[in-house]
């Protein structure tokens, strides 16, 4: 090959390396990085009786230019334990749902992973189908379900279990039920994609060395499943924090979120920044797991 | 299931605001509350003036005022209720009215407007659309087997006093709240005997503790849900706007329910509201806008409205095209003794605003 036309190849390549990495590049810097920058800018702004409804950060008067950066915001979450409670609140909930999404998922995918490769597309499938009817909907449903005149308490007063309904909707209970089941999928999948690529000479191994069964599970199974038991938590974890529409639906009075607290901030103190300060910080308490999973994984590809 | 549809009427609101594209001659874009019209009133509408209009609906004031407060709404009539509606004023968001194109407004009620003198002085910016109360809806048989046949059901007492909120829970009756500060602190006043428009934070806080004592038995704090919950017959008290509550009276009736649905607007006093028709500052059609309240100041069209939403309109001239059956509900059109005791809630400055929300959630969550 002429140095000519391989240098031209080689530009070519370089080229198209740029395309392929500025595409992901445009599209998290207009819907994720651009609409961040918003939201960071409105919580250091102060609140104002305006369209929109909170002052400018940057004026330029007598040849001055005057730059606002307002962190009152961010204290004021300081001064009510309302907002600290809220996001423990939401960290408490997401964390339960996660643990129990895990003592599902894991027993279910782990079940997928052995069953007959004829099977496991089905299998497969029978996880995925429920998510192709609305979220909404499957959430009415559990409302259907727990309700007092619900399917579980009139068939347990129908077989004379009990006399009057147990209060189960508008509970956390509820709640709890509401997420892990909306977010069993997120945990089932990839724990199912762990263990199904997982080498069964291993455990023949282990098996050949006299290993138990249930011991070959805790030392073989479950370290080589650790990736996918960390994505799926993660799956489960960090939507769950911020969930909205679960806890608006099933929860009760005692259910105290971040998402219902960021929405009565915006929509009925009308106070923008503080409510884009309450997401911020938000945003931050899941860089935390986030970042560790991120350390986690390049350590992984590492070794 | 409010904040669903809030959620989602957001979303159609914002991209809504997106498409907005330029003034059409021939129409004009209304955003109203949902099931706030009736099915003909459009038509009619758009077969006298040959202004077609685009209809949109939502149903909570907070996604109308995030609309609005972000500018450039494409909207050329807006319904927000009064305590949204003042503070929208100062912000700037609508345009004043120009009564020479609105011949009907003589049509209004005096009385009743004399109500929304503090709220917007001689129609400057708006004109009431329908006006209603918030209340308390009960399930008359229910609540008549528990508490007997003297029960206070003219009373806030339903809801604000532990011993019979404690006897109705552990009947079984469930009972709910709206999930609104305005909503339930200033009933908690009123039953108190204070001022329910107090900005006073030791009264605010007098009423969060009264409400903080029958918390425990209110099956919970929503805005929409006990509709549907007190025609199926899952809550049996509700604090709840009179609307709605006519809505889950007819819902529970359609279904053939072995109990009925009662509204009463409590003695010590109730929250009065309107629900303002404004035209946006930045609204493409101006004129078709002022057309289109000037035709719901018609008479006959207010009355045709009224008989279809059940919500009462200010418009004096159209009592005589109402049935008997709608004037003369007390639920509807209160009674000038009830009338006397009612509240219109005003805009606060932020600090109550915010202590109110505070106090409120504290409450709610049980801290």
């Amino acid at each position: 090959m002429k140095p000519s036309r391989s240098s031209a190849l080689l530009k070519r390549l370089k080229l198209g390396r740029r395309a392929v990495i500025a595409f992901p590049l445009v599209w998290l810097t207009l819907f994720f990085l651009l609409p961040f920058a918003l939201v960071l800018k409105i919580s250091l702004s102060e609140a104002a009786i305006a369209i929109p409804p909170y002052g400018p950060l940057l004026e330029y008067a007598d040849q001055t230019l005057h730059v606002f950066l307002n962190l009152g915001n961010y204290l004021f979450l300081l001064s009510d334990s309302l907002y600290i409670a809220a996001y423990w609140g939401s960290v408490k909930t997401a964390f339960i749902a996660t643990v129990a999404c895990l003592l599902i998922g894991y027993p279910m995918a782990y079940a997928m992973a052995r069953a007959p490769a004829r099977w496991q597309l089905l299998l497969l499938l029978l996880v995925m189908l429920p998510s192709w009817t609305s979220f909404l909907i499957r959430v009415y449903v559990w409302m259907g379900i727990l309700s007092n005149s619900g399917l579980i308490n009139n068939l347990l007063i129908g077989i004379g279990l009990i006399d009057s309904p147990l209060r189960m909707m508008n509970t956390q209970f509820a709640v709890t039920i509401g997420i892990v089941y909306a977010y069993l999928p997120f945990m089932v999948l990839p724990l199912y994609a762990h263990l199904t690529r997982m080498d069964n000479s291993l455990l023949e191994a282990a098996a050949d060395l006299g290993s138990r069964k249930i011991n070959t599970f805790i030392k073989v199974t479950l370290p080589l499943s650790m990736g996918g038991i960390i994505a799926g938590s993660m799956l489960v974890f960090i939507p769950a924090v911020g969930e909205f529409v679960i806890p608006e639906l099933l929860g009760g009075p005692d259910t105290l979120m971040i998402g219902k607290v960021l929405w009565e901030e915006f929509f009925l103190n009308r106070d923008w920044p503080v409510a884009s300060a309450l997401a911020m910080v938000m945003l931050l308490l899941l860089l935390v797991p986030i970042v560790w999973f991120h350390r986690y994984q390049s350590k992984e590809l590492a070794s | 299931m409010g904040n669903i549809h809030k959620l989602s009427a957001a979303v159609a609101a914002i991209s809504f605001a997106a498409a907005a594209s330029a003034a059409h001659a021939d129409e004009v874009r209304v955003f109203n509350w949902s099931d706030y019209i009736a099915p003909e009133t459009l038509e009619k509408f758009t077969e006298r003036t040959g202004i077609e209009v685009t209809y949109d609906v939502y149903d909570s004031n907070e996604i109308l005022d995030a609309a609005l407060l972000a500018g450039r709404s494409g909207y050329d009539v807006v319904v927000p209720s009064t305590y949204y509606f003042t503070r929208q004023v100062k912000a700037g968001v609508f345009q004043p009215l120009n009564h020479e194109l609105l011949p009907n407004l003589d049509n209004l009620n005096p009385e009743l407007m004399a109500n929304l003198e503090t709220i917007d002085a001689g129609s400057e910016y708006s004109v009431p659309y329908m006006w209603g109360t918030n209340g308390i809806g009960y399930n008359v048989e229910r609540v008549k087997e528990i508490l007997g046949d003297d029960a206070p059901l003219d009373s806030w007492a339903l809801l604000f006093d532990p011993e019979i909120t404690g006897a109705l829970s552990e009947a079984g009756c469930g009972l709910s709240m709206l999930d609104s500060a305005d909503e339930m602190l200033s009933p908690a006043m009123a039953y108190l005997g204070l001022d329910p428009l107090s900005e006073n934070i030791d009264d605010i806080e007098a009423a969060g503790e009264l409400i903080a004592s029958v918390r425990d038995d209110m099956t919970y704090f929503h805005s929409s849900r006990y509709v549907s919950d007190l025609a199926n017959g899952d809550i049996c008290v509700a604090a709840g706007y009179s609307g709605d509550v006519f809505q889950a009276a007819a819902r529970a009736e359609e279904a053939g329910r072995d109990f009925s649905i009662g509204y009463s607007i409590p003695k010590e006093g109730a929250a009065l509201w309107f629900d303002m028709m404004a035209v946006p500052a930045d609204a493409p059609n101006t004129e078709n806008a002022h057309a289109f309240i000037n035709f719901i100041l018609d008479p006959e069209i207010a009355a045709e409205i009224t008989e279809y939403v059940r919500y009462a309109n200010p418009n004096s001239a159209a009592n005589e095209y109402l049935s008997d059956e709608i004037l003369n509900d007390p639920a509807i059109y209160p009674t000038t003794d009830v009338m006397q005791n009612l509240y219109v809630q005003a805009e606060k400055p932020q600090d109550v605003l915010r202590a109110r929300t505070r106090i409120w959630n504290r409450v709610k969550s049980g801290r």
